[in-house]
């Protein structure tokens, strides 16, 4: 299959330092967060790459990268046969903005990504608004209502303002302007954390019947493991600004390699675990500003040795046939032990 | 944790309104359980249930105009839902400890956290500075704090987000409370630290017989933690049963969709059960059984009539279908 988007070495550092007055005062120097820090990725044409970490991986930076909200500080982004940012980027305007318009976002929080002062048909129109100015007024609402259709509200609901609207309705109404030019690619940063269960139930399920409808390929970015194994057909794991493992979803959950994908697993709570003792999970995510050497995951690691604090891993693709890339001293090694699998008892 | 044990904690018809300009609404609608000494009690619903209302009403900070209306809550036979408020402060922190979502704001930034833990537990039991001060020490230490000695004197803003939420713990846990109300305890925390204070909660349930009432919108967590789970729907509990019971054998429709609705790691679905439309608003409960518009398997009845919590399978269930 082919790639949609190509992520090469992407990187971004955002200077954090305090003012230079601060900075000749009290002698500290530039404090640098690498944010994203050499993040390598291929999308597949119609297919789910979920991005799974915890708060300050990176990932959603990685989301905004992609749809060009940040500048890349190195690496390159490529979607389709057109290199959109960072180095050596096209200066086509015209091959750029067609780039553009394919790609979509949609963010989490329903309640700020929507403009409360505006009614609902003139949201889900602005982007057609801006892409074909020309279009009349009777074809922009045929439309409208198409897309409002389409994610499973009324037409009537356009002349409605956001306020009207549950979270999860806010939601569709975000799919219905995301979709409102025809994307291709949908970037989905967080979709349905701020939704309650039933409800982002009902998104996930809208979301694949479009995937399917219209042939679209999603990144969907998460904290939530078990909704990303619900949506993603691969999954990438990010810690301090870098994939760590990267997998087809059903080869991830069952066979996790990397330790820190291992660790994730164990912590999160699920309802066939009833009473089941989980694995205490040591330590926390240390400080982005001043992150370990080596492996940046080696100071929780129960694995790590003098490698691991010395040379960062590079993400390679794990021994036999597995169809998955992990970045781990001791996984290509072969000194990490096969994973104690829980007996979940129901 | 025999289920003939007297009750620790007592919920009795508890109605709570919010008077406003268009009328009362009401947000806590005639809600009866029992706490046993140790046991966990989980409250699970979506936004909008009234399930912290209800923790809220428990620890006696129900902000005015809000009130309750009617019922009663005692604690260990004692009644506490009508005490004058320097009673209830007193009750508050010495007998029921309080756990909230967001650490940061449960912490005062402009005391260390060692003079916060040593005021609460000088406010409640009778120590000098100096015991107080270990006690406090050792309550860090406790939760699990590294160097607690040490961090005893950093403020809030130097702790991470897991490190605060045990320190507000171990305030819960100052006064040595009979229960404590923890409401979204590990909401605004990362799965790896999640765990861990799942972890100390239960451990502390364990060795100090303390009492848990977990109000979380997470089903997992409370599969992993509590004894007995009660879900809440539009202010009233429409189903409450020990905790496999409700999650593998639920009867209300209600619980049923919601289960459904929930993305597993364990096991791989094409669709998740989706339950159509959203909770009603307060101001517009519907008649008779308020699960009723969403529900699939509604009939006459439903629409005219509330039902009652019966016994359904080993849970209670308050759905007509459930009628003998």
């Amino acid at each position: 299959m082919n790639s949609l988007l190509e992520v090469r070495n992407l990187a971004r550092y955002f200077d954090v330092s305090p003012p230079w007055l601060n900075r000749v005062l009290e002698r500290r120097g530039r404090a640098i967060l690498k944010a994203v820090d050499g993040v390598t990725l291929s999308i597949r044409k119609g297919e789910t790459l979920g991005l799974v970490g915890e708060s300050g991986c990176g990932k959603s930076t990685v989301a905004r990268l992609i749809v060009g909200l940040y500048a890349p500080s190195r690496g390159t982004i490529r979607y389709g046969d057109v290199a959109i940012a960072g180095e050596g980027a096209t200066t086509d305007a015209r091959a750029m903005r067609r780039a553009r318009r394919s790609m979509q976002m949609i963010f989490q929080d329903p309640y700020a990504s929507l403009n409360p002062r505006w009614r609902v048909a003139d949201i889900i129109a602005e982007p057609i608004r801006s892409q074909t100015p020309d279009m009349s007024k009777a074809q922009m609402a045929t439309r409208v209502a198409a897309l409002l259709a389409q994610v499973g509200l009324a037409a009537a609901d356009g002349v409605k303002y956001p306020h009207q609207f549950s979270g999860g309705q806010r939601q569709r109404i975000s799919i219905a302007r995301a979709l409102s030019t025809n994307p291709a690619f949908l970037v989905c940063d967080e979709p349905t954390s701020a939704l309650d269960v039933s409800v982002q139930a009902q998104v996930l399920n809208l979301m694949r019947d479009l995937q399917r409808a219209l042939g679209l390929t999603y990144l969907f970015i998460s904290h939530n493991l078990a909704v990303v194994h619900h949506i993603a057909d691969r999954v990438g794991v990010m810690y301090l600004g870098r994939i760590v493992e990267l997998a087809p979803t059903r080869e991830l959950f069952a066979n996790p390699q990397h330790p820190y994908t291992r660790m994730l697993l164990d912590a999160v709570p699920d309802l066939e675990m009833t009473g089941e003792a989980r694995t205490a999970v040591a330590g926390e995510v240390p400080n982005p500003l001043d992150p370990p050497t080596g492996c940046t995951f080696h100071p929780r690691c129960p694995y790590a040795n003098e490698r691991c604090r010395r040379d960062v891993p590079a993400l390679l693709r794990s021994g036999n046939d597995r169809d998955g890339e992990v970045a781990c001293h001791a996984v290509a090694e072969g000194r990490l032990p096969p994973r104690v699998v829980q007996v979940a008892l129901t | 944790m025999s289920p003939a044990a007297e009750p620790l904690l007592a919920v009795e018809g508890l109605r709570v309104e919010f008077p406003t300009r268009r009328g009362t609404l009401v947000a806590v609608h005639d809600v009866s359980f029992e706490i046993a000494p140790g046991e966990v009690l989980g409250v699970v619903g979506e936004s909008g249930a009234g399930k912290s209302i209800t923790g809220a009403a428990i620890i006696g900070l129900i902000d005015p105009p809000g009130r309750i209306a009617a019922g009663r809550i005692s604690l260990a036979g004692k009644r506490i839902d009508n005490l004058p408020y320097e009673a209830m402060r007193t009750v508050r922190g010495r007998e029921i400890g309080a756990v909230f979502q967001d650490p940061l704001t449960s912490l005062n930034p402009l005391y260390t956290v060692g003079r916060q833990l040593i005021e609460t537990i000088r406010t409640h039991l009778p120590m000098g500075e100096s015991e107080a001060h270990k006690r406090a020490v050792g309550l860090l230490e406790e939760v699990g704090i590294p160097a607690a000695a040490r961090r005893i004197d950093h403020y809030p803003h130097q702790f991470s987000g897991g490190m605060r939420q045990r320190v507000v713990i171990a305030l819960a846990l100052a006064a040595k409370p009979k229960l404590i109300v923890a409401d979204e305890p590990t909401t605004a925390l990362d799965v790896s630290i999640q765990a861990q204070i799942i972890e100390l909660l239960k451990r502390l349930c364990r060795d100090h017989g303390t009492a848990v009432m977990l109000v979380t919108h997470d089903m997992g967590v409370i599969a992993e933690t509590a004894h007995r789970v009660a879900v809440m729907y539009a202010g009233r509990i429409v189903e409450i049963g020990p905790v496999a019971d409700v999650i593998h054998r639920p009867q209300h429709p209600y619980t049923v969709g919601l289960m459904g609705s929930i993305p597993s790691i364990a096991e791989e679905r094409e669709r998740l059960t989706q339950i159509d439309g959203s909770m009603p608003r307060l101001t517009e409960i519907p008649s008779g059984c308020a699960f009723h518009p969403r529900c699939p398997h509604a009939f006459e009845r439903c629409r005219r009539e509330r039902p009652d919590l019966l016994a359904a399978g080993a849970t209670r269930a308050a759905c007509w279908l459930r009628a003998a």
